[in-house]
């Protein structure tokens, strides 16, 4: 049989997913009796152009993790789209922005002013920051750009399989690997987790869901058995999608919703601050100020891994200066 | 010109879009500018939908429902949007869109004068806040 050709790219991410995929530990040795590597930057010295002298679909599946953010990485997600049969999305950054898609809740220039001039470890008394072109005497040198904006790869160009997580879990690759020995693939567009809420699967004691007050997990210890909703730490199971195999959980810690939003849910976050506004038992009006104080920043724990991918995206666009 | 803001309005069967109706057939004049979207309760009214508005060109989201605590047809539902439009504003706040472009009332099956009040109220207010005009960023297509 001739051997699948894979290829592994990181965009903008943390690199834990290319860990990951060491997760499946022995079963590695599965992937390498059926592929070929022919990519991948992280653990394995190729350079663009090898990519770009390949004929168009010659690489069989091409695992893309991180977000886009730079004009490098649109590059190359259109380069490996071209040059891939199949193109999965790998991880959370990839398939709802992530962590780095955070950034939507900023402007451009706030993330460079934060990131170059005002951390309390940056010494920068020129106010020196990143320029796309510089010149020097023998000519420009360039950088890629910095986008106002943290797109997903799906957004960015067609993506065959969805594999969410902060990292995915061996489960999820070994289902992938073994469709792909079997020549069985699931259909395009597939999301390869599982088809209910993560609530659905949870094995947590559930009695009455009212809770008077919710706190923080800094300011409780969970109790072992009962649902964290229950005992008034946020968790983002009723609409995050199950297949993670409840490793937070499981851990005793709440879900903070890495796999995205659960089948038929469009906009993650807006459908927990719904989940979490109906089970709080403040009925009265002139009360309801407690519950909004008791959430400091609904966005940013709603939306943790899902901005880029929710219905609003980013933070309005500022009006073009004229 | 007069900048005539675009509002979507939420409004319960059973006690809000009775109000209004009334407002209709007292033949009271108010604004415009609501376009009103009837709904079974106000607690029906998924934040999903208050984005989608947003999203499709709304400048401003008005949800109306039964008077709080015990009004509502089903109990508890106008409890639960009682607790949802605040923490709503406070995260769309944070994504850029101003607090006052979302409204809450309770207006029962009686208060005809009360819907003509508050929309002319809150029609003004966004006015005031002018245009959302909320564009969607678009990924800019790899010519690098």
């Amino acid at each position: 049989m001739e051997k699948y050709k894979l290829a592994f790219y990181w965009a903008s991410s943390c690199g834990g997913c290319e860990v990951a995929v060491l997760d499946i530990h022995e079963n590695i040795l599965k992937v390498i009796e059926i592929a070929d590597i022919l990519f991948w930057p992280v653990a394995l010295d190729f350079k663009y152009k090898d990519v770009e002298a390949m004929k168009d679909n010659h690489i069989d599946v091409c695992f893309f993790n991180g977000a886009i953010r730079m004009s490098e990485q649109e590059h190359l997600a259109h380069l490996l789209r071209k040059k891939s049969k199949i193109m999965v999305a790998f991880g959370a950054c990839a398939c709802h922005g992530s962590i780095p898609g955070l950034a939507n809740f900023f402007y451009r220039d706030e993330v460079m002013n934060r990131a170059y001039l005002e951390t309390p470890s940056t010494v920068n008394p020129e106010n020196i920051l990143p320029q796309e072109v510089t010149k020097v005497k023998e000519g420009e040198i360039t950088i890629p750009e910095f986008y106002d904006t943290v797109h997903t790869l799906g957004q960015t160009v067609k993506v065959d399989y969805f594999v969410p997580g902060c990292p995915p879990v061996p489960d999820q690759i070994m289902t992938l690997v073994e469709a792909l020995i079997k020549k069985e693939l699931p259909p395009e567009g597939s999301v390869i987790a599982g088809d209910k809420t993560l609530c659905d699967t949870c094995e947590r004691l559930r009695e009455e869901k009212i809770v008077p007050q919710f706190k923080r997990l800094v300011e409780v210890i969970p109790n072992n058995e009962k649902c964290f909703l229950e005992e008034g730490i946020i968790c983002c199971g009723p609409a995050t999608r199950s297949g993670c195999g409840n490793r937070c959980i499981n851990a005793n810690q709440p879900c903070r919703g890495c796999f995205g939003p659960a089948p038929e849910i469009h906009d993650q976050g807006a459908k927990l601050l719904s989940a979490i506004a109906s089970i709080s038992s403040i009925n009265e009006e002139e009360r309801v100020g407690e519950f909004v104080n008791s959430i400091p920043d609904p966005a940013g724990y709603f939306y943790r891994f899902t901005l880029p991918y929710s219905m609003l995206k980013r933070k309005l666009i500022r009006e073009e200066k004229k | 010109m007069v900048f005539e803001p675009k509002i979507v309005g939420f409004l319960c069967n059973w006690c809000s879009y009775a109000g209004a109706d009334l407002a209709g057939t007292s033949r009271m004049t108010y604004a415009p500018n609501v376009r009103p979207i009837r709904v079974m309760c106000s607690g029906r009214v998924d934040p999903t939908f208050v984005i989608k508005a947003f999203l499709e060109g709304a400048d401003g989201v008005l949800v109306a429902g039964c008077h709080p605590p015990s009004d509502c047809h089903y109990q508890e539902g106008n409890l639960k949007t009682m607790r949802r439009i605040p923490l709503l504003k406070k995260m769309l706040k944070q994504m850029g869109i101003e607090e006052g472009r979302l409204r809450l009332e309770w207006v029962s099956a009686s208060e005809g004068a009360k819907w003509a009040r508050v929309v002319n109220e809150f029609t003004e207010q966004v006015r005031t806040l002018g245009p959302l005009n909320w564009k969607v960023p678009q990924p800019k297509g790899g010519k690098h």
